[in-house]
Parts: C-alpha cells; structure tokens; sequence
C-alpha cells in the first residue's frame, strides 16, 4: 500500500489548492500538503537554532566570568587583534547576510538567475571573511599567541617588546606575571569562540556550494523556497553571533589611559 | 491474556496478524538501514537501547559483586572506579536518555497525533546513526581502557589528573547528545505542525505532553553539555581552558555547565516515563485520567522549573550561601507538579474497575517508588539535609529509585502495554507478572539499603567500605541478583512471544489512542486514512459506542 | 481535514515577501550601527557608581545594546520574524529567555559569591 493511496490523499487534499490535482515533486508523502510541509520543516530550523544559541550559550557564560576576574589581561589581549580586520570581516558578513536575504527574496520571486547571482555573492563573502579570519589567525601564529601550542607571554609581560600594538596603546601597562598569564585565557577564548563560528561558516559554505550547484538546475525557483529559506535562517543567526563576538572580543576598552 | 479480566474483551480467537504491515512491508537489511519510517527506526532503537541495557547491566553486576566485601579484592580501586564511570555513562546516556522517547515515543508519537510520521524521517534515521556511532566510540573507549572521571567528568580530574580515554568518552557523549536533540526535535515539530484533523491540544494523549516537554529540555540543554565537553576535550589536548584552577579557570564553572544540562536531563529521562504511565493507569482502571488539565500542564511545569534549579547539585562546591537558597527554593518548588501527578494518578485509581495486567503492575510499582524517590529528593533539596546526605549512598538509592524504579519500571510497562501493537504478539501473562514482580522485590531488596548506608555515611565511589556496613551491602547484592533475573525474563519470553505468542488482535486493552484503533502491527503509513479526531482523549464510553456500531454493521 | 487544509492554503497566500528595499534600508542601518559601535568604544564613556563597589561601566554596556539592536534588526527582517506566525515568535523568545537563564543565575552565583568584591 500505499504510496498510491497517500498519493490520492494528498491530491483530495490538493483540491482546496490553487492548482487543483497538481501534487508538486518536492512534496514528501508524509506531509498532507505543501504549506504543512514548509511550516514543518521552517519550525524545525528555528527549533535547531534555539540549540545554537545554547550551543553558543556555555561559550559566552565562560567569558564573562572570565572577563570579570581577568580584566586587565582581557584588556591588553583584545588590544592585539586587529580592529580593522575585525570591522572588516563584521561588514563582510553583514552584506553576506543581506545577499542571502536577496538570494530568499529571488526564489520568491521565481528569479533563477538573481538567484544563482546571490548565492554565489554570498558564497564569495563567506570565503572572504574565511580568509580574512585566515591572516588574522597567522598573525596571532606568528606573534606567538595561539594558547596552547605557540604561546609566549611577553607581550604583556613588556607591553613595549611590541611596538606596533604599543604605538596605537600606549597606555598598556606591563601586566604581572600572574595577569599577563591570563592573556592565554583570554586567546583560548578567542580561539574557542571564533573557532566555532569558523566551523559553523564552513559548514554553511559547504551547503552553499551544494546549493548553488543545485539552483543551476533550477531547484528552487519553482516555488520550493523551503530550502533556502531555512538555509537562509541558518546563515542570519551565524550572522547574528558574529555580531556579539566582535564587541566581545575586539572592543574591549579601546580607548586611551584604561 | 487474561480474558476475563477486561470487561467486553473482543474475541481474538480468529484475528490474524495482518499480510501488510510495517514489518512485512519491505525485506532485507538495507530495507531497516535505509528506512524513514518511524516504527522501523523505533525497533533499531529498541535493539539497540537493549545491547547497551545489558553492557551496563553486566558493569552494575560487578560493582555490587565488589561491595559484597568490606576489602577491595574483586578488582583493584582503579578498575573499580572505571567500571562504575562506564556503568554511569552507558546507563544514563546509553540508556535513560534515549530509553522511551527513541523507542516506544518514537514509535507511538505519529500515531497518537495520527500522522503517517515524524515530520522529519531522515532526521530520525540520522539521529540513530548518531547514536550508534556514539555507541561505538562508548565501546571503543572500554576496550581500550575506559575512562574513571565517573560520568560527570568532573574538573580538574577529567583534564589535568587522570590518564585514562576522556577523550574518546567525552566526543562520544557530544555525539549521543545530538542525536537525542535530532529525536526532541522532531517531536516538537511532529507534535505542533502534524496534528490530524480535530487533535487539539488538549485531545493529545497525556504521553504525548509529557514528551512534548521532554523534548524541550532536550533541544534546550543538550547543546550547553555539548559545548562544555568540547571545551573539556580543548582542555586536555591544548593545555590551558576555562576549567582547570592551574590555569586560572573554575571547576565551578565546569559544574555550573555540566548541571545546567544534567539536571534538566533527569526530567529527559522521567517526564516521557510519566506519561507511559498515565497511558498504563488510565487503561486497566478504565477511566479518564483525572484532571487531565493539570497532569499535561505539570509536564510543561517541570521543563520549565527543571532548567532552574541546576545548581542544588552544587551545594557543598562552594556556590554562593544566596543562591544556594535560591536554588533549594525553586528545587522544592519542582515537587509541587511531580505530586500533582502522583496524586491525579492515585485519584485514577479511585473508583476505577482496575485490572492487574502486567503493565499495571509495573505501573504501581512505579508509583511507589517514584514517590520514594521524589521526596529523598526533597531532603536533598534541602541545603541544611544535603551536606549531611550528598557523595553518600543516600544519594545513589535517591537516583536509582527515581531512575531505575520510576524510569526503567515506566520503560518495562510500556513496553509490555504495546508490545502488542508492535509486534502482533501478547507476551505471556504469568511470567511476565512474575517478572514484574521479581524486579519489584529485587529492586526494593537492592536499593532500599543503601538509604540507610548513606544515613550511616557510607560514601559513594569507593571500592572498599569499613565492615560494619557489610551486612546492608549483602543485603543489596543479593537484591541485585534477584533484579539482573527481573530483567532477564523480559527479553528471553519476548523474544519467545515473537514467534509463539498469541496474536495479539488491533485493540487487545481496550484502551482509546489512535494507536490502538489501527491495525498491530501498524501499517508503513499508520492508518489507512488519516483519522479524525472526533472525541476527547480516553473517552472510554466512546469506544464502547464505537464497538456497538461495528458489530451492528456486521 | 478542513482546518488545518485551510490554515495551509491560507498560507500560501499570506507567505510575505520581503521587498528588497526593505533588505536594503536594514543592510545600511547594520553598517552604521558596526560604525557606530567601533566609534564608542574608542571613548571613555565613563562610569555609574550605583551603590558601594557596585559600578555599572557604559562602554561594554553601549556596546552590547549596539549588539541586541543589530541582532533584534537581523531577526525581525532578514529572518522574517516580523511577518511569522505567532509560533515562530514564541521560539525565538523562549530561547533567549532559556539563554539568559543561564548566563544571568550562572553569575549570580559568581556576584553573591565574592558579594562587594566585583
């Protein structure tokens, strides 16, 4: 039984439909009708990002509490990124994501070739920020501020050893050894929680390519928005965390004598 | 079956178990592997819960058997504390989680909305291949030497001291923990976008509430235990974390993290063994649950209290004297909906026409112990009661009476009660009566002893004890033999009832789900045509309205 | 059947496209407010002593508020929240009402714990 059946079922169920008798391929037989499938499936994405947000959740409780007890070092730590690079990629990814909306918006509108235009734009921002965060991370290689495996607290130690950063902050006091210990808490942070924004940008990247390739055989301008839609969701909320880290991580007390 | 039991019982001399069904539907093994249909997935999961049961059954085996004696002489201590860290993590992650939402929850819940699935069957498929993969790496970390953190992996221990597979055991419980959020998930879904015609809210079955709420906690706290192992696993491969006070990080923090998860995951493992049970009480006293409003709204009650009242496991680390108040406040108030259950349960009970089938039993025996179990959970609440009382036994026989009396109990009558709608087949009535028993009695002989050896201050986790408390410790192993053959019967006369059990017909309980007014075992699609809901939930005069249309039109 | 089969239909219809002008007008308010919040945090916006030790600095303060705005700007236009059923909503609420959940009763142990000394 019984594909046949649901099949019949979900055509009676279609009549009330604009296209009566029409049962759309990407309908799945479980579902009785494509609006019950999109509010399905959409719910199921926001519900997947509400344990994001936890996901993401842990992460921010440890750095405010560890934000609270080592301030200083956090200050100093946060005055090695590069604020520029970081205003950069903040920028990027905001017009990713509204590249993404317009990507939503074109197989709305049943647009194939706005659709492919976007996808791609906010596939080549995506490996941008990508590569951005590339040289930032190299940076922080190079200057021997990767916690764990390439560390070396002298540049807190003796804020002067390091005369670039000291020339935009001179206000930098040499940290005791005790607090300038506590910068590597500050970069294993750092590490921890762009690393997973990273993480979650490759993953997203790599559905992209996926979709792309799928959207030049017309897939999703026949009215299956579903898809890119909830893609869509998914890429907004990397988007939105993106939004907290870099207040949290970039500017901490970036003016003068703190 | 004991017919004469249930009043009206259809005659099933000439039912026949259906050509067509979900089993008989497609053959092979890719044909189970591939699979998108819930009930299929249901029964993996059924087999495979099962392997990890007995794995941690075995682990239980040998801590009881190395407390027979004051002296640690079965197994050096450090063994002893890896057979008891395996035996947490199978039995709580392995087991409890995944026990009756991934089971009998997902093999129930597009029936009892009556829908043709789970809103996202590749998802479930997903989820159990998650869980396999979990198992596996659960299994490879005790062949290669388990781990000894206990299954809280407590900090600094997991990421500085010890040097045994918490790597391994940490990555695979992250893993475990995303395919029990791929189950929550769907639920929520499933239960809020697949509701047939006429199922409103407060139509649904009273499991399906609860595990509509267990579901929340899933999808909500997993992710908060999946993060903190990562950073735990970051910890012990890079040297420096946000845990280990060498480093300047706070084990409380850990604990903070760790609990925030893990409380709320003993309402996971309870909240779906409630509503097995409301399902069980209502059918053998064949009324309406009473105050079904309240039962479906304590459900919701729980989830929600559940994710703030994590830090009472926290009392004697160090929080804060303030919110150590706070949280033994708000722990007490969780008691409040755990006893409207209880008492709508008992309420059920009066006046009913009750009927001792082996769910039942399993049922009363449920409600007995949970209620052992909830109230030491009271006194544990209590700041002044927990510091006397925690890392003791008292601690252990709390949990266990709450976990394996009221959840395992729960699983076992659920399992028995839809046995039939799964399979086709009744199990057999007396021994599975005798096996109901004989849990009961061995699970009383086991861990009501260790109440009194955690008032007396034994404490937990160690292999040796002085000898005074040798006696109550015999006392326990013993009941944990009479136990391991409680839960030994099950699967030797289910398996059994597979081929030589009777058949079952569609409704052998008489009960009202929409479950049950389909064919056993079910067709791939559920129901022939999606149903209507046209009647409130356990309308028992209802379905005897029903059954005098069928046979007038006979 | 009719009901749900209704809702459903309905939806089609009531499915809100977003014009892209709308996307635009958002995409440049987020860009400012990444400006804006670059800008304040190169000043000192000072303190408030609330009470005893209890200090509020207004920097990280700005800059989280600058944060929320951008975010609740994400979530209601690019997300489509603004034009979603009540469920959709109630999720996203729930969620930050679970997540503050946990940071806020989390520090408050930490505050209670070292009471005057944060």
């Amino acid at each position: 039984m019984s594909d046949s059946t649901a099949i019949a079922r979900g055509a009676a169920a279609e009549a009330a439909h604009p296209h009566p008798g029409e049962h759309p391929p990407y309908q799945r037989h479980h579902f009785e009708t494509v609006g019950q499938q999109f509010d399905a499936t959409n719910f199921a994405m926001w519900l997947f990002l509400l344990t994001e947000v936890m996901f993401f959740g842990g992460l921010f409780a440890s750095y405010l509490i560890m934000r609270n007890w080592y301030y200083p070092a956090f200050v100093e730590g946060s005055h090695q990124l590069n604020i520029g690079w970081g205003t950069a990629n903040t920028a990027v990814l905001i017009i990713s994501s509204f590249t993404m909306a317009m990507g939503v918006w074109s197989a709305e509108m049943r647009k194939k070739g706005m659709l492919l235009l976007f996808l791609s734009l906010t596939w080549i921002l995506g490996m941008a920020f990508l590569g951005i965060k590339t040289i930032e991370y190299h940076e922080k290689w190079v200057k021997h501020h990767v916690p764990g495996l390439n560390w070396s607290d002298s540049s807190f130690l003796n804020p002067a050893s390091d005369p670039e950063v000291h020339k935009d902050y001179p206000g930098d006091k040499p940290l005791a050894p005790e607090m300038a210990q506590k910068a590597e808490m500050y970069f294993f942070l750092y590490f921890a929680m762009t690393g997973m924004h990273a993480l979650h940008m490759i993953i997203g990247i790599s559905i992209l390519t996926f979709m792309i390739i799928r959207a030049r055989q017309g897939a999703y301008t026949t009215g299956h928005v579903t898809y890119v839609e909830n893609f869509g969701l998914y890429w907004h909320f990397v988007d939105i965390i993106w939004i907290f880290l870099f207040p949290l991580l970039y500017l901490i007390s970036r003016f003068p004598n703190s | 079956m004991s017919a004469a039991t249930i009043i009206s019982l259809p005659d099933q001399s000439t039912a026949r178990i259906p050509k067509m069904n979900f089993l008989t539907k497609e053959n092979g093994l890719l044909s189970w592997l591939l699979t998108g249909d819930h009930k299929r997935i249901a029964t993996l999961y059924l087999v495979s819960i099962t392997f990890f049961f007995f794995i941690g059954g075995a682990l239980a085996g040998l801590i009881r058997l190395e407390l027979l004696t004051p002296q640690n002489d079965l197994m050096a201590a450090d063994t002893y504390n890896k057979v008891f860290s395996m035996h947490g993590l199978i039995m709580v992650f392995f087991f409890l989680v995944p026990s009756v939402p991934a089971t009998i929850g997902n093999f129930l819940m597009p029936m009892m909305v009556g829908a043709k699935d789970l809103a996202l069957p590749k998802i479930n498929l997903l989820s159990w291949y998650l869980y396999v993969i979990a198992g596996i790496m659960m299994i490879y970390t005790m062949s290669v030497g388990g781990v000894d953190t206990g299954w809280t992996f407590t900090t600094p221990l997991s990421t500085h001291y010890l040097n045994t597979h918490v790597i391994s055991a940490g990555l695979s419980v992250f893993v475990a923990g995303f395919s029990s959020i791929f189950t929550g998930l769907n639920f929520i879904v499933t239960i809020h976008k697949m509701r047939c015609p006429g199922m409103t809210w407060f139509r649904l079955p009273l499991f399906v509430w609860s595990n509509y709420a267990a579901s929340i906690l899933m999808v909500l706290g997993t992710p908060v235990l999946a993060i903190t192992l990562v950073l735990v696993v970051l910890e012990r491969t890079v040297h420096i974390g946000v845990f280990d006070p060498a480093y300047g990080g706070d084990p409380l923090l850990f604990q903070h993290l760790f609990w925030f998860y893990s409380h709320p995951a003993v309402y996971i493992m309870i909240l779906p063994g409630f509503g097995v049970i409301s399902e069980v009480i209502s059918t053998f006293s064949r009324k309406r649950v009473f105050g079904y409003t309240a039962v479906a709204f304590s459900s919701v009650a729980i989830a929600i209290f559940g994710f703030f009242v994590w830090a009472h496991h926290m009392f004697i680390m160090g929080i804060s004297n303030y919110s150590a108040l706070v949280f033994s406040l708000l722990t007490m108030l969780v008691a409040v909906p755990s006893a409207i259950k209880i008492y709508n349960w008992a309420f059920t009970l009066y006046k009913g026409s009750i009927t001792f089938e082996t769910p039942m039993l399993y049922a009363i025996g449920f409600m007995g112990l949970f209620t052992i179990g909830g109230l030491t959970g009271v006194f544990l609440g209590a700041t002044g009661t927990d510091i006397h009382l925690t890392e003791t036994y008292f601690v252990v026989a709390h949990f266990h009476f709450v976990m394996v009396g009221g959840m395992l109990m729960s699983f076992l009558a659920g399992i028995h009660f839809w046995w039939p709608k799964w399979t086709g087949r009744m199990y057999p009535e007396k021994i599975s009566q005798l096996a109901a028993l004989t849990t009961f009695i061995g699970f009383n002989l086991t861990f009501f002893p260790q109440f009194i050896l955690g008032t007396l201050g034994m404490p937990r986790r160690y292999a040796a004890y002085p000898p005074e408390f040798q006696v109550l410790n015999v006392f326990s192993t013993a009941g944990a033999t009479v136990l391991g053959i409680g839960y030994l019967l099950p699967i030797l006369y289910l398996t059994w009832s597979l081929k030589y059990g009777e058949i079952a017909g569609d409704n052998p309980w008489q009960a009202t789900g929409l479950e049950w007014q389909t064919q056993s075992p079910p067709l791939t699609e559920n129901f022939p045509e999606i149903p209507i809901m046209d009647h409130e939930a356990y309308d028992y005069e209802w379905l005897e309205r029903q059954q005098r249309k069928e046979v007038a039109s006979v | 059947m009719s009901e749900q089969n209704q809702q459903h239909a309905g939806h089609e219809d009531e499915h809100h496209i977003v014009s892209p002008l709308v996307y635009l007008t958002i995409l440049l308010c987020l860009l400012a407010f990444t400006g804006l919040t670059v800008l304040a945090s190169y000043k000192d916006l000072g303190e408030w002593h609330i009470t005893g030790s209890l200090t509020l600095f207004w920097n990280p303060v700005v800059a989280l508020a600058i944060a929320c705005t951008k975010m609740t700007l994400v979530v209601l236009f690019f997300m489509h929240v603004k034009y979603s059923p009540k469920l959709t909503k109630l999720t996203v609420i729930s969620g930050f009402f679970i997540f503050l959940g946990l940071i806020s009763m989390t520090l408050a142990d930490y505050m209670s714990r070292a009471w005057g000394r944060w």
